[in-house]
Order: C-alpha cells, then sequence, then structure tokens
C-alpha cells in the first residue's frame, strides 16, 4: 500500500514539472539559481583566493581585471571574484532565513484572519494595514540601527517586516475555500477547526505560499543589500551589499573602479530577477486566478 | 437551410488530438427547430462553433462542408463570414451568456454594440432597434437603460436572446439556454422561444442534455455521443420508437413528472475519453446488444425508416 | 416497507440572516432587516422514508439542510434527531450527534479535497471519532458505493476521477460511521443524466440495506418523483404543499405547486407542452409583503391573502397545503 500511495504523489510531482518546464523564464530562472547556490555552496573549493580582511595582496591594491586576478581587486587587495563567491552565500542566507521567517508570520497571520474572520480578522487586517502605510526601507533602517547591525538582527528586521503582502495574499484565498463544499464537509462530520486548517486549508494554500515565498527571497536580499549599502549589514560578513558599501566607501563611483562596483550590483540584479522568474513561473501553475487552462 | 456534411474538427492538447466532433453530418429545413442532445463533453457545443466559426486557437477543421444555403461556410474567407453571415443570418445564444453580460456597461448599450457591429446604421436607429427587441422578448423598454445586476435571472436570458435576434437572422443556435433558470422561469423563455419561432419563422438548433425540454420545443431530433451522431430522426419517433441502444437507455432513464414511472435501469460504464475512444463503435463497451463487428467497425449512420437515421451494427 | 418509527422531527424551524445594512442607514435606523430564508417550517421524517423538499432557488431548502445538522446555527424552532434535542447539544454532544447524521452536497467536483487522497478523503470520519481499523472499514466502504476495486482507489485524487465516482467517494464518506440519516442536497443534478441513475440506485441500496432516512433536496419534480417518497414544497421560506410525491403530482392543491407541475416539460413531445400560469420572477426574501407571501403571483388571490398567512393544513388525508382557498 505505501508503494501505491508514494506512486500517487509521484504523478502528481511529474504532473507538476512538466507544467513548469513550459515556461522559458521559469527555466531560466531556476537555472540561474542553481548556478548561484552550487557557487555558494562550495565557495571554499571555487574561490581562487582568500578573502579574510588580513588576507589581502598588499601589492595589489584597487587593481582592474586581470589575468591572475579575473575581476579586479578591492582596496585590501582582495581577488574580487573570491568576495563575490563568498558573498553569494550570505546573501542567499540572508534572504532565504528571512524569507522563511515571513512565510511563517504571514501565513499564520493570513489563515487566521481568513478563516476565523470577525474581530480576529478585523483585528489582524488592520494591523497589516498599519504595517504597509509605513514605507518599509526607512522603518527597517530605524529598526537596523536601533538593534545593531548584525547578521541576525538584519534577518530578524527582514522578517519582521516583510510579511504584509503574503498575509493579505492568503487571508484572500483562505476566504475563497472556506465557503467551498469540502470545507463544510469537514465541519459536518465534526473536524475540529484545528483540524480542517492543519489538513484541509493549508495543504490547499501551500502552493501559493511557496510560490510568495519565492517573490520574497528576491525581495529580501534586495532589502538586506540596501541595508548594507546604507551600512548597516553585518561586517563580519561579507555580503553582495556590504562589498557595494565599501565600493562606495573608497569612491569607486567617482574613481572609475568599475569591476568594485559592477559586479556586485550585477549578481544582485541577476539573483533577484532569477527568484522573480520562478516564481512567475510557479505563480502561473498554482494561482487559481490566472492559471491558463 | 443549413446541411452539415461530415464535419470533423479536432482539438490539439498536450495530451494529444481531442476528437470532438468527428464526422457530424445534420440538415435542417427552414422552420425547423434541431434539438442536438448528448451529454456533457459529447461534442454538441462544439459543433455549434464549428458552424458559426466561432472556435479556440487550438481547435482544427479538418474536414466537411457546412453549406448554408448553397455557401460552403468552411470555405469563405473571414471578412465575408462575419459581413453577411455572422449574426446577420445566423447568430448564437452561448451557455452561461447571461452571466457574461458585461456587468459595467448598461445592457441597452451593450445590445446596441451588436447591432452597430453587424450593421451600418446610426446611433439612435439602433437604439430605437433595442427597445423594438426588448419589447419582443418581452421585457420593458425602458429597462434598457438599466445595469446587468438590475436584471433578474430570467430578464438577463431574454436579453440574450433580444441579442441573438439583432440583426434578424435565419437561423439561432441556442446552446443550454434554460439550464441554469428556476423552473417557472425556464417554461417562461421556453414559451418565449416557441412564439419567436412562429412570429419570426426562425430556424432553430437547440442544444442541450435535458430531454424533457426538447421534447418541448423541437420537432427533430438528433443525439451525439463521444463526438458523433448515432440517431437523426424526427422528434416523436426519437422518444416513441428509439432504435439505438444509447438513445434508448437516455429516454428509458429520463425522469418524467407524469406518464408511467420510470425505474433504475442505468447505463454502465462512463462516457469515454475523446483522445482515445474505444475502437470500432464508440458505444460498444457500454451496449447490452454488443456485437463482435460493434467491437472492430465503427458503423455508418444509415436511414432505416423515412427520414430516421440511425449508425448501429444490429440494426441495419 | 418503511415503519412509523419518526427519525427526524423538525418543528417552527426559522433561519433568517441579517442584512447588512450600509453605513448611513445603520446610523440613522435601528431597525433590522432580515432574510427570511426558512420562516416557521415543520415536518416529520420517518424510519427508511426518503423526504424530498423541492422548490425553486431562495426558497429555503438548501438552508432548511443545513440548519437541521446544526451546520447553521437555527434562529428559532427545534429539531429532534431520534430523542435528541439537535439546539441543546453541547460541543462535545453535537460532535456524537454527527456520527448519525450526515451530508451529501451537489458539487461532485468542489466536495472533495483537492489535495487528499481518495482513502484519507473517506477514512476522514473515522480519524475524528477516533476509530480504528480505518484500511478494513474504507475498503468495505468503497465496496459498498461500488467503487472496486477499492485498494485501485486509495490513492487516487479527485481530479482523476470522473463525476459519478467523485460522487460515490462522497456517499462512501457520508456512511462510513453507519448514520441514521443524511441529507442530500441536489446529489445528481451535477452529473450527467446516464450517470444519475446509478447513483440514485445507490441511495436506495443503501436506504434498504443500511436503513438510512433521506431529506432530498431538488429544484427537480421529475426527480423527486422517482425517489421521494413524501415531499415538500417549499416558497420563499414556508411550506406551500406536503404530501406523497405522487398525489403531489397528479392532485396539486396549492396554486404554487400546480403552477411548478404545469411548467415543468415531460420528455413526450406527443404529451402537453410545458405552460405558463403565473407571472413574475420569485420576489426577494427581504421585506416580503404581509400575508400570504405568494399573493403577489396568485392567480386566484383573494381578500384574506392580503392579511393572513395561511397555515399549512391537513385538507386530504395525509395532504397539507397552505392556501386560503382550501
Amino acid at each position: 500500500m505505501q508503494r501505491i500511495k508514494l506512486k500517487g504523489y509521484e504523478k502528481s510531482i511529474r504532473k507538476f514539472w512538466g507544467q513548469y518546464m513550459e515556461s522559458k523564464l521559469g527555466l531560466l530562472g531556476l537555472s540561474i539559481l542553481l548556478f548561484f547556490i552550487f557557487i555558494s555552496a562550495f565557495a571554499e573549493v571555487l574561490a581562487p583566493f582568500p578573502v579574510g580582511p588580513m588576507q589581502g595582496d598588499r601589492k595589489a591594491i584597487l587593481k582592474p581585471p586581470s589575468s591572475k586576478y579575473v575581476l579586479g581587486t578591492d582596496e585590501l587587495g582582495r581577488d574580487m571574484l573570491s568576495i563575490i563567491i563568498h558573498g553569494g552565500r550570505v546573501s542567499l542566507t540572508i534572504g532565504s532565513l528571512a524569507t522563511l521567517m515571513t512565510a511563517l508570520i504571514g501565513t499564520l497571520i493570513g489563515v487566521s484572519a481568513g478563516y476565523f474572520g470577525g474581530r480576529t480578522e478585523e483585528l489582524l487586517m488592520r494591523f497589516t494595514d498599519v504595517l504597509l502605510v509605513i514605507p518599509g526601507l526607512p522603518l527597517m533602517i530605524v529598526l537596523a540601527s536601533i538593534l545593531g547591525a548584525t547578521f541576525w538582527n538584519m534577518i530578524f528586521v527582514i522578517g519582521i517586516l516583510g510579511w504584509t503582502g503574503t498575509a493579505r495574499v492568503l487571508r484572500a484565498q483562505v476566504l475563497s475555500l472556506k465557503e467551498k463544499p469540502f470545507i463544510e464537509s469537514a465541519r459536518a462530520i465534526g473536524a475540529s477547526d484545528a483540524r480542517i486548517i492543519g489538513r484541509h486549508i493549508l495543504p490547499n494554500v501551500l502552493p501559493l505560499i511557496v510560490a510568495q515565498m519565492v517573490l520574497r527571497v528576491g525581495s529580501s536580499i534586495l532589502s538586506a543589500s540596501s541595508l548594507s549599502f546604507l551600512g548597516l549589514g553585518d561586517p563580519t560578513h561579507l555580503s553582495w551589499g556590504m562589498t557595494l558599501h565599501y565600493a562606495f566607501s573608497v569612491g569607486a563611483l567617482f574613481s572609475n573602479f568599475y569591476w568594485y562596483l559592477l559586479t556586485p550590483g550585477f549578481c544582485i540584479t541577476l539573483v533577484v530577477l532569477a527568484f522573480t522568474f520562478v516564481g512567475y513561473a510557479l505563480d502561473q501553475i498554482v494561482n487559481p486566478r490566472i492559471r491558463r487552462r | 437551410m443549413l446541411d452539415v456534411q461530415n464535419l470533423k474538427t479536432y482539438f490539439t492538447t498536450r495530451g494529444g488530438a481531442v476528437k470532438a466532433v468527428d464526422d457530424v453530418s445534420l440538415q435542417l429545413d427552414k422552420g425547423d427547430a434541431l434539438g442536438l442532445a448528448g451529454e456533457s463533453g459529447c461534442g454538441k457545443t462544439t459543433t455549434a462553433l464549428t458552424i458559426m466559426h466561432l472556435l479556440p486557437s487550438n481547435a482544427e477543421v479538418l474536414s466537411g462542408k457546412i453549406l448554408f444555403g448553397d455557401v460552403d461556410l468552411l470555405t469563405i474567407d473571414e471578412e465575408r463570414l462575419r459581413k453577411e453571415f455572422r449574426w446577420k443570418r445566423m447568430s448564437m445564444i452561448f451557455q452561461g451568456a447571461m452571466n457574461a453580460l458585461n456587468p459595467v456597461f448598461r445592457v441597452g448599450d451593450q445590445i446596441r454594440q451588436a447591432i452597430l457591429t453587424h450593421e451600418d446604421i446610426a446611433k439612435a436607429s439602433a437604439w430605437e432597434r433595442v427597445e423594438e427587441l426588448f419589447s419582443l422578448v418581452g421585457i420593458n423598454p425602458d429597462r434598457a437603460r438599466d445595469y446587468p445586476h438590475e436584471f433578474s435571472g430570467g430578464m438577463k436570458q431574454r436579453a440574450i436572446i433580444a441579442m441573438s435576434l439583432a440583426c434578424n437572422p435565419d437561423l439561432v443556435i441556442a446552446d443550454e439556454p434554460v439550464t441554469a433558470l428556476d423552473v417557472i422561469v425556464q417554461a417562461q423563455i421556453l414559451e418565449l422561444m416557441r412564439s419567436l419561432r412562429e412570429k419570426l419563422g426562425l430556424s432553430m438548433i437547440m442544444i442541450t442534455h435535458d430531454l424533457s425540454v426538447i421534447a418541448d420545443t423541437c420537432n427533430k431530433a438528433a443525439i451525439m455521443y463521444a463526438g458523433k451522431i448515432v440517431e437523426r430522426a424526427d422528434i416523436v419517433a426519437i422518444f416513441k420508437h428509439p432504435e439505438h441502444p444509447y438513445t434508448q437507455g437516455l429516454i428509458a432513464n429520463f425522469p418524467s413528472i407524469s406518464g408511467e414511472k420510470k425505474g433504475f435501469e442505468p447505463i454502465s460504464g462512463s462516457p469515454p475519453n475523446l483522445i482515445s475512444p474505444p475502437a470500432g463503435c464508440r458505444f460498444h463497451p457500454r451496449c447490452p446488444y454488443a456485437e463482435e463487428i460493434c467491437r472492430k467497425e465503427e458503423p455508418e449512420i444509415v436511414e432505416i425508416k423515412r427520414g430516421h437515421f440511425v449508425a448501429c451494427h444490429p440494426k441495419k | 416497507m418503511s415503519s412509523e418509527e419518526i427519525i427526524v422531527r423538525v418543528r417552527n424551524l426559522r433561519k433568517w440572516f441579517p442584512v447588512r445594512t450600509g453605513l448611513l442607514h445603520g446610523l440613522i435606523s435601528r431597525e433590522k432587516r432580515y432574510v427570511k430564508a426558512v420562516d416557521g417550517i415543520s415536518f416529520d421524517i420517518k424510519k427508511r422514508e426518503i423526504y424530498g423538499l423541492a422548490g425553486e432557488s431562495g426558497c429555503g431548502k438548501t438552508t432548511t439542510g443545513r440548519v437541521i445538522l446544526r451546520l447553521l446555527e437555527p434562529t428559532a424552532g427545534e429539531v429532534h434527531l431520534g430523542k435528541q434535542d439537535v439546539f441543546a447539544l453541547t460541543k462535545r454532544e453535537l460532535n456524537e450527534l454527527r456520527k448519525r447524521a450526515q451530508i451529501i452536497f451537489q458539487d461532485p467536483y468542489e466536495s472533495l479535497d483537492p489535495k487528499m487522497n481518495i482513502f484519507d478523503f473517506v477514512a476522514e470520519p473515522l480519524v475524528v471519532h477516533k476509530i480504528g481499523n480505518e484500511e478494513e472499514l474504507v475498503a468495505n466502504a468503497l465496496k459498498t458505493v461500488e467503487l472496486t476495486p477499492p485498494e485501485e482507489f486509495f490513492y487516487r485524487f479527485p481530479h482523476e476521477l470522473s463525476g459519478g465516482q467523485r460522487q460515490r467517494v462522497a456517499i462512501a464518506r457520508a456512511m462510513i460511521l453507519n448514520p441514521e440519516f443524511i441529507v442530500a442536497d441536489e446529489p445528481v443534478s451535477m452529473l450527467d443524466v446516464s450517470i444519475r441513475s446509478s447513483i440514485l440506485k445507490l441511495m436506495f441500496k443503501l436506504r434498504d440495506e443500511m436503513g438510512i432516512s433521506y431529506l432530498y433536496i431538488t429544484h427537480d419534480l421529475a426527480t423527486a418523483r422517482q425517489v421521494c417518497d413524501r415531499t415538500a414544497i417549499m416558497y420563499l421560506g414556508k411550506f406551500a404543499e406536503e404530501t406523497t410525491t405522487e398525489e403531489l403530482l397528479k392532485n396539486p392543491l396549492h396554486p404554487y405547486t400546480k403552477a411548478l407541475v404545469a411548467a415543468v416539460p415531460v420528455p413526450d413531445p406527443t404529451a402537453r407542452k410545458s405552460k405558463v400560469v403565473i407571472s413574475g420572477e420569485i420576489p426577494s426574501p427581504i421585506d416580503l409583503p404581509p400575508g400570504c407571501r405568494f399573493r403577489p403571483r396568485c392567480p386566484y388571490a383573494m381578500e384574506i391573502c392580503k392579511r393572513e398567512e395561511p397555515s399549512l393544513v391537513e385538507v386530504e388525508s395525509n395532504h397539507k397545503v397552505a392556501c386560503h382557498l382550501m
């Protein structure tokens, strides 16, 4: 029986993958992501030079790209390519963990508001609206300044403020699900609210949560990069945003150290785009309203 | 008036070609009301859309003729079809059209738009025509300025019928025109359609799965199954002397509020997959009279009595 | 044949839905408006009986089914299932009640959880009520609803099944706890005609073998005739007429019933055509005029019909009508 059960799920997965493959953007995004994930995972092996603050080549400060330093060097003589490879890991990790946090909070709030309705919904949604109204980045800057610039604080700050969109989308989905006969059927057999939410509502909104999450990672990475760029990042973790920050602090823009600016900027853009493509492809499959037949 | 010959319309999908309409032939004389009956997925709506040339992009008409008068609609170009035929000589009441009225436009405006698209007349004259049409279908002409949400279900359907009559067609194809309506409103609409047929000399194709509606309004009927016509005859012959086992099954199972109380003799099995239908006669897996030849050869549609056509091996 | 034991007893059932008034209106007047979906109905369902509740949209039949099972809280009235007073039960007792009374829905495409496989779906009542032995009971349930071999259906998902098969799954889930009473809300109206008979036949089988009584909600009088022993006609929240189904169709007494019977088309081209004997459409259930609800459309309306609402009275043997004409 277990074997047949697995076969049932295998069919669903295959069907999903078949649909995903139809999206060229989705495949492109996925390839880019896999590439960056791969180099981040194997950063130690792939980076040609070490990136510790004391490990730079004093004789090669701010050198443009050459055959030895393929993407040039920074102000401490460190190889840009290695910095970028390591930085990818930091940026992706911050983005993913922050997104996990927003997904959890957003789901909790969105599902509760949608399912329980009444005053609970009013309260939660008005609270969400307030947070939506306050400009995101300035608020993050304020919080980050107060809490201090560390790796975990940054994840917290981005996570605690990024859940509003997810909450709204989920609430809408839960509202429409609630009216479906199979939910009424669950109540008719005596299922508790907990069971209905856990067994019926969540599995049906999970695809939407995942699609939302993928889209949010891109935006989390952007937020993290912005905060780092403004100097609120953790100096011990060299993310792409931090690299940009240092680039500016040594006047890269005016002194034409183009390799110092373009590389991290290009990587941030590419990764965010990739997440957006994948999220878009997932949304096409998963969102019942825009799904093409 | 309308002679459909050997029509084949297939859809291309990810899973293969769906043989939605597979060698369908129909005939309609002027003044006829032909009931096209069958269950969901049998191809009746696709047949109608093919006649109106309103198929989606993944559909393809592979063969056949649609002779309207003496013009083959499949051979003329889109421009001529739109100018001379569509909505002017034949129009359609789409399934669920009453719910497809645009909520942000007045009902009268939407009907006027239909008129102006096909006829070159002044806006004011078109509006007059809209009011005339409203009276014709039994709605107070003043209501033409209302929005769809102000109309009841029955009124919306009347408006849709008015729209289909906008350019004085000879033929109206109605796809499930009363399915979503309450019993009494349904009777009102059926009565309206009967009287319009008489008054305007309309010919009609009534597509529905509801045999009682067909018995009530049509003088001829064609039964479709899995993309094919299995039986075709005048209305009394179909109901009183059905020849095809599927028709017999449908009629035996169709409940009625009067007459003999029907028992439960369900047709076993379920309608087939149109990508890979059964070999031979498509109905044979469910047929109580299936013979060896039914599994191998598709039966041709044959005139077994005057005006009574059946596609069935044992009946030949 | 049906014994005289009464399984479901409904008395003066009312369900009113408050109408949300606009902000301004809410500020100005204290008057509350209601949609009186169910407004005072009483009836009994006997053991092994299939009791039909028929009417057009908005008459309150669907709401009645929900309130009887307390899936919606009632506004007033009493419902007894056997000896239990349904509206007086505590939450735990109500949960116990769920084992005795179940519901089948109209839409086989929306009443199954798309993310749950068939086994889990049919087993869920067992899990909720902590009854073990799922594999055997689910297999038996699927066999009863003629989805065989059951193992082949265990791990399929709803979208892999046809409409008729899905409805069978819904029935399996409803009967797996051996209920005494099932509310069937238009169970076949969304199925193909050739499939309907087999589902209805299945419902009969459950009635014969398990002694289940049904409240059969429908808008289709022809199906009601096939299936229901007795039928009540509802109009705007009240009963217009109640009697055996055969009698109702052969000898309708209430003007509304007469209009309904005349309007239903018959699958016989040589029989009479459907006729319209009353005008207009169903009015809004908010702000009903005083007196008989049907009066605005009734061809026989009298003076008294404007003032007094007629009560449901037995005018012939086992034939109840709510009309001043009687």
